[in-house]
């Protein structure tokens, strides 16, 4: 029941100014993308642009090297995601649908990944990478990122997969249907919000990595947006309104799909755990 | 608070079908490639890196026994650097579950704004790490970030701070990063756990007179258990294995003063005047084996098997 009268009022107020205190740094840097250079370093700053400059956004969306770094992290996000998908359904179907010896053991390796980030594991990731003669491509980027997001991926297709009446499956069996034409006409249907979230879910993640990027590529026009951007500050030259129009809309995106599987990635996350 | 908890309850299956290994391989195997090429294998050259002698560009030149670790366990920094990386994580973490606990209080009451509020918690949880940390870099600067006037304003602090560069107070704007990015995560998995605790409870409570500060400390904590644990381990690891906060807020910081085990580890390798690869694959040994202890602890609540049999 909504809370009314002089409560609701106060919970109102301390959930607004919550909001802003989370917002803040999101909105001071929209704020930095619509001023310009020398307002971003000027001292003393204002919270408002002294003068409002409405075409960095432009500015950078034709800039080259920006939209390099956009393609990159477009193309490793989606192939990562996409690869990761393929492998977890599967894995997440044979495990939740059937026992068989190892089972467990699969299991727990999986989780063992996901407490594992790469970051721990870069040193042995670049020489994985330099025998393969794949550093300084998209591959490794991609490989790693399915790799280290398929835990996540399997654990919440698992939990769809367990969820389905074992009737249906049945009766899907009796009229004849395969395995595999069962999983993909009757149970990848019901488990569709498992798997919007697993594709959302490892998408952010890949878009969003960065030390791997910073490690395994070295030409900047493969570099992803994470790394690439940073080339707008540097010691030699300073363009915050273009650091920030780039983490704006690096940002907007995965903002928008975050809010869509909000409910249940706390489940995903900490598989099991709580009940 | 799963996702089957709440969708599969009631509808137990009867006896699931069995089926031989080999079948089940054959559903597996992508996911074992991956994993074994990705993860494992990285793993096995890791700790064969830690044992092996590189030269300054990174060629394998042999056999060095367990130099490296003593190398490692010798460095004049070490001392430094496994403090920065207690205080940080024990301070990130203790802060975070604080706040998270009032926040999901808050957010899980219904009230006009609760909308905002939880799609203003989601910035920090879905922003990548370096750009928040981006921002957080001027916000701090001297000279031309807003945190200094604001504080002045409020009268906080006489003058101008130094935040990243005083090395007093670095490792605190860190810390205010960390907790900033790692209260989303936690408020959410504090919400859910508040979500379960059914409202008849308090119901019976406030019938028997108890206090509301009674009633969190004697049921909401308790019942809260099983999410503080998860939301304690689950930060623990994920503030251990943190880098690009550490690494984009001390950028201007000579060598090793600031970092913690995870950065002066992967500077060892990628950063430094050495550029020693031996010497960082064993700190990232000793790294692994840290994550493994926090891991096993982890394990030991969760439990796998509970969650694939239920």
């Amino acid at each position: 029941m909504r809370a009314r009268g002089a409560r609701g009022v106060w919970l109102t107020l301390g959930g607004l100014a919550l909001a802003a205190v989370f917002a803040m740094p999101y909105v001071i840097m929209l704020l930095g993308s619509l001023r310009t250079s020398q307002d971003n370093k000027t001292s003393p700053p204002s919270f408002w642009p002294r003068q409002w400059q409405w075409d960095t956004y432009a500015q950078i969306l034709s800039d080259g090297r920006f939209l390099n770094w956009l393609g990159s992290s477009v193309i490793v996000a989606a192939a990562s995601t996409l690869i990761v998908i393929v492998v977890a359904i599967p894995a997440a179907y044979i495990t939740a649908r059937t026992r068989f010896p190892g089972r467990m053991v699969f299991l727990f390796v999986v989780l063992i990944t996901q407490m594992f980030a790469p970051t721990s594991l870069v040193v042995g990731i670049y020489r994985q990478f330099f025998e393969l003669n794949l550093v300084n491509t998209y591959a490794a980027l991609i490989l790693t990122n399915a790799a280290f997001n398929l835990a996540f991926a399997i654990w919440i297709l698992h939990g769809f997969f367990s969820s389905i009446p074992r009737e249906i499956e049945e009766a899907a069996a009796v009229d004849g249907a395969g395995r595999i034409r069962t999983l993909a006409s009757i149970m990848l249907p019901l488990t569709a919000p498992g798997a919007v979230t697993a594709i959302i879910f490892t998408f952010i993640a890949a878009w969003n990595e960065y030390v791997v990027a910073l490690t395994l590529i070295i030409s900047d026009e493969r570099k992803p947006l994470t790394v690439g951007m940073r080339a707008y500050v540097t010691g030699y030259e300073q363009h915050w309104d273009q650091l920030f129009a780039a983490s704006v809309i690096a940002i907007v995106p995965v903002a928008i799909l975050f809010t869509l599987i909000e409910k249940h990635l706390v489940g995903g996350l900490t598989a099991g755990s709580v009940k | 608070m799963t996702t089957r908890s709440v969708r599969g309850r009631g509808r137990r299956r009867r006896s699931p079908g069995h089926v031989g290994l080999g079948t089940a391989l054959l559903w597996l195997a992508p996911a074992l490639v991956l994993i074994i090429g990705v993860v494992a294998l990285p793993a096995v050259l890791l700790v064969d890196a830690s044992l092996a002698n590189f030269s300054i560009t990174g060629l394998r030149r042999g056999s060095a026994g367990l130099a490296n670790y003593v190398a490692v366990l010798n460095h004049p920094m070490l001392p430094t650097v496994l403090l920065n990386t207690v205080v940080w994580v024990v301070a990130v973490v203790a802060i975070t579950i604080v706040f998270s606990l009032a926040i999901a209080q808050l957010a899980s009451k219904d009230f006009l704004g609760r909308r905002v509020l939880r799609t203003a918690l989601i910035l920090p949880w879905a922003a990548s790490l370096v750009i928040t940390a981006q921002v957080f870099v001027l916000i701090y600067d001297y000279n031309y970030g807003l945190l200094n006037p604001f504080l002045q304003t409020l009268g906080l602090i006489a003058g101008p701070v130094d935040w990243l560069g005083d090395d007093a107070v670095v490792r605190w704007s860190f810390i205010l990063v960390g907790v900033f990015v790692s209260i989303p995560f936690t408020t959410f998995v504090f919400i859910a756990g508040l979500s379960a605790i059914p409202d008849d409870v308090y119901e019976a409570a406030r019938i028997d007179g108890a206090s509301p500060w009674r009633a969190y400390r004697s049921i909401t904590l308790p019942l809260l258990r099983p999410a503080l644990l998860i939301a304690t381990v689950l930060n623990t690891i994920y503030v251990f294995n943190s880098f690009p906060i550490i690494y984009t807020l001390n950028d201007r910081n000579p060598v090793y003063t600031h970092d913690t085990t995870i950065t002066f580890m992967y500077k060892l390798a990628f950063k430094s005047q050495e550029k020693d690869v031996g010497m960082s694959a064993a700190a990232g040994i000793l790294n692994v084996l840290l994550i493994l202890v926090v891991v096993a602890i982890y394990l030991k609540i969760v439990d796998p098997r509970k969650e694939a049999d239920a």
